[in-house]
């Protein structure tokens, strides 16, 4: 089943054309990995689906772009409402500076969720989810700028994911991390799927072979080609497509 | 040979700029030395004029008196020697004046030259008496008791509400009330300006779209350049007519009307500063809180403020602290009266009001002129500590704190 669907999307920043064309679908509780070189747009593409791009000024989208089969650029779409749907984790790691708690807890706050035991309970299953329990659950009262980069991003994931929401954006999760960290977040990644639908940015074509189902290659802001993860580093239809893979440009 | 050139030109350079910045340094020194050194000169006089004195009847057990006794004496508010320490006699005022009273024209003499005894035979005739006269007149064989006055201290000085710095016999110094007024007037200022000026710093930095913010942020600047006297003349003429219609007041110069004028002069320096400090907000802190589903104002008071907090704290801070020194404006619509207000609705008078209104008349050396210098350090190290507490907010470390 298709969890997110796009047909035609175009995009400009001003007079740049970011995305051209863009048709393909995101299958419900799969790994997906947007490759390509950068400024390919994939990113941006990727920060359509939780309406990040919305922030800049400039913007004009164009197209369908379908979450559940609900077009979320709708007039009359709540956005906030979106964002806690579709979660999202960032390049570098970005938590508040509050507590390890206290940042876990701000989605369910903002949220409007008071219920302390509800609170509690939801952040302990959140950092458990992402693997980071064992490590600070004697330190929660801590400022999370204690914590490790791999352990950092580990709690943004948490973080994202004590809302609860079903589709997971991740824009290069582990591009500032050492590879230990990586690792984890990778093993990570791969529980998660069991639960949610995973779209990951990256640059590291290793980390795309390892964690995904499907990958899709994207080029001067076209997509050039989308597949199973092993048909596209085996068996690539599109020559630009074998020639990014085989490192031979980008 | 070329090379070795440029190196002694750098050499000279860098002693120039050397030059210039302990040039600066001593100069800022020195400026505050002088400030002190004339101000500490108050509190090595007695606040009688020069070539007076006050003299007793021997028998007075009396032997000194504090400025602020003096003055209640001559204004008959101590009636009798028990309320400053000696009998329970009533006190009998005596002025060089007064003497036509009790001798005649003959007996004083035409040139006054028998005026001196006169004194004296007065004095020794009148047991209760305290007699203020110039110093001349006590000089040989004088048989009363000249009375001691105690110097001024720091402590009344600072907590006196009487300033008559022209007062006859005896001059009051006494600042509380114009300290008072400073800070009342000071920091009701900041109580207008702060809401409108963190409301204005919140919409530049993450509502206004640029083109908006490059219209009204080159604005708000200008509002600093412009002269306070401009400001002043603009309250005189617009605030303080409307403060008396609106509270149905005889007299529009009042504690509001000056904090007014202050408040729209501080709002630059709290927009700026804290529109600066919101714009340091990390633009992934904010992603992140939108991310998790917050609202815009959600991230706006849960993330940019709590960010920024110390940056707009150092934005109201440095606000008082250009309050606290502004003179003109403050100057011109506080109505000036040296008396502790109870309201926002009476006049008062700040130390930078007196200090320019008063500096022109006061005679260079005198008390008068070594009590505005005086004043001058208090308001030199209340506006000291400010930006030291501006300077100790702004440079905590940003990235370990918690909001």
């Amino acid at each position: 089943m298709n969890k997110i669907e796009t047909h035609n999307v175009n995009l400009h920043y001003g007079d740049f054309h970011a995305l051209k064309g863009i048709s393909m679908s995101i299958v419900e509780n799969s790994v997906t990995a947007l490759i390509g070189p950068s400024g390919c747009g994939k990113s941006t593409y990727l920060r359509l689906f939780n309406r990040m791009n919305d922030l800049i000024s400039s913007v004009k989208i164009e197209g369908d772009i379908l979450v559940e089969g609900k077009d979320i650029y709708e007039r009359g779409v709540d956005v906030d409402e979106l964002r806690k749907k579709v979660g999202m984790v960032f390049q570098k790691p970005n938590p508040f500076p509050k507590t390890i708690f206290e940042n876990i807890a701000y989605g369910l706050r903002v949220n409007g969720i008071k219920d302390k035991a509800f609170i509690e309970e939801r952040v302990e299953r959140s950092l458990q989810q992402s693997a980071l329990w064992g490590e600070v659950k004697d330190k929660l009262k801590k400022s999370a700028f204690e914590l490790s980069g791999g352990q950092q991003q580990r709690l943004c994931i948490a973080r994202a994911l004590a809302i609860e929401p079903t589709v997971l954006l991740m824009d290069e999760p582990a591009s500032a991390l050492d590879p230990i960290s990586t690792t984890k977040i990778e093993e990570l990644i791969y529980e998660l799927k069991n639960q949610y639908t995973i779209i990951i940015v990256t640059h590291n074509m290793q980390q795309a072979g390892r964690v995904s189902d499907r990958t899709a290659f994207f080029y001067m802001g076209e997509l050039i080609e989308i597949d199973e993860t092993k048909v596209i580093f085996t068996n690539p239809k599109n020559v630009r497509t074998q020639n990014y893979i085989t490192g031979r440009f980008g | 040979m070329r090379k070795r050139i440029t190196k002694f030109l750098e050499k000279i350079i860098e002693s120039l700029l050397l030059i210039s910045g302990t040039f600066t340094s001593v100069i800022v020194l020195l400026i505050i030395l002088f400030l002190f050194k004339e101000g500490a000169g108050l509190f090595t006089n007695t606040p009688m004029e020069k070539g007076n004195v006050v003299a007793l009847n021997k028998a007075n057990q009396v032997n000194e008196l504090t400025p602020a006794q003096f003055k209640n004496i001559f204004d008959q508010k101590i009636k009798t020697w028990k309320e400053v320490g000696g009998s329970s006699d009533s006190i009998k005022l005596f002025r060089v004046d007064d003497i036509a009273s009790f001798y005649t024209e003959d007996q004083i003499g035409s040139n006054f030259e028998h005026l001196g005894a006169c004194i004296n035979d007065h004095i020794s005739k009148t047991p209760n008496i305290i007699a203020f006269f110039p110093t001349e007149y006590a000089a040989t064989g004088f048989q009363g008791k000249l009375v001691k006055l105690k110097n001024i201290t720091i402590g009344s000085f600072i907590t006196d509400k009487e300033w008559f710095p022209t007062a006859q016999p005896v001059a009051q110094f006494g600042v509380l009330s114009l300290i008072l007024g400073t800070l009342w007037v000071s920091f009701a200022a900041i109580l207008f300006a702060l809401p409108l000026g963190l409301a204005t710093a919140i919409y530049l930095a993450e509502i206004a779209d640029s083109r908006v913010r490059n219209i009204l942020k080159p604005l708000i600047e200008l509002l600093a350049g412009i002269p306070s006297v401009v400001y002043g003349f603009f309250g005189l003429v617009v605030i303080v007519p409307l403060i008396k219609t609106i509270f149905n007041l005889d007299v529009g110069e009042t504690a509001l009307a000056g904090s007014i004028i202050l408040g729209i002069m501080a709002l630059p320096t709290i927009i700026t500063v804290s529109e600066d400090a919101l714009r340091t907000t990390p633009r992934a802190m904010k992603e992140a809180s939108l991310a998790l589903g917050a609202s815009k104002w959600q991230t706006i008071y849960k993330v940019s403020i709590p960010y920024s907090a110390s940056g707009i704290t150092a934005g109201a801070i440095l606000g008082i602290g250009r309050a606290i020194g502004e003179t003109m404006a403050v100057l011109m619509c506080t109505g000036n009266a040296a008396v502790i207000p109870h309201t926002l609705l009476q006049p008062v008078r700040t130390i930078p009001a007196t200090i320019a209104a008063e500096l022109g008349e006061a005679a260079q050396g005198g008390l008068h002129y070594k009590a505005l210098f005086a004043l001058g350090c208090i308001l030199f190290i209340i506006t000291f500590f400010i930006n030291l507490a501006v300077e100790m907010i702004s440079s905590k470390h940003r990235g370990g704190k918690h909001i």
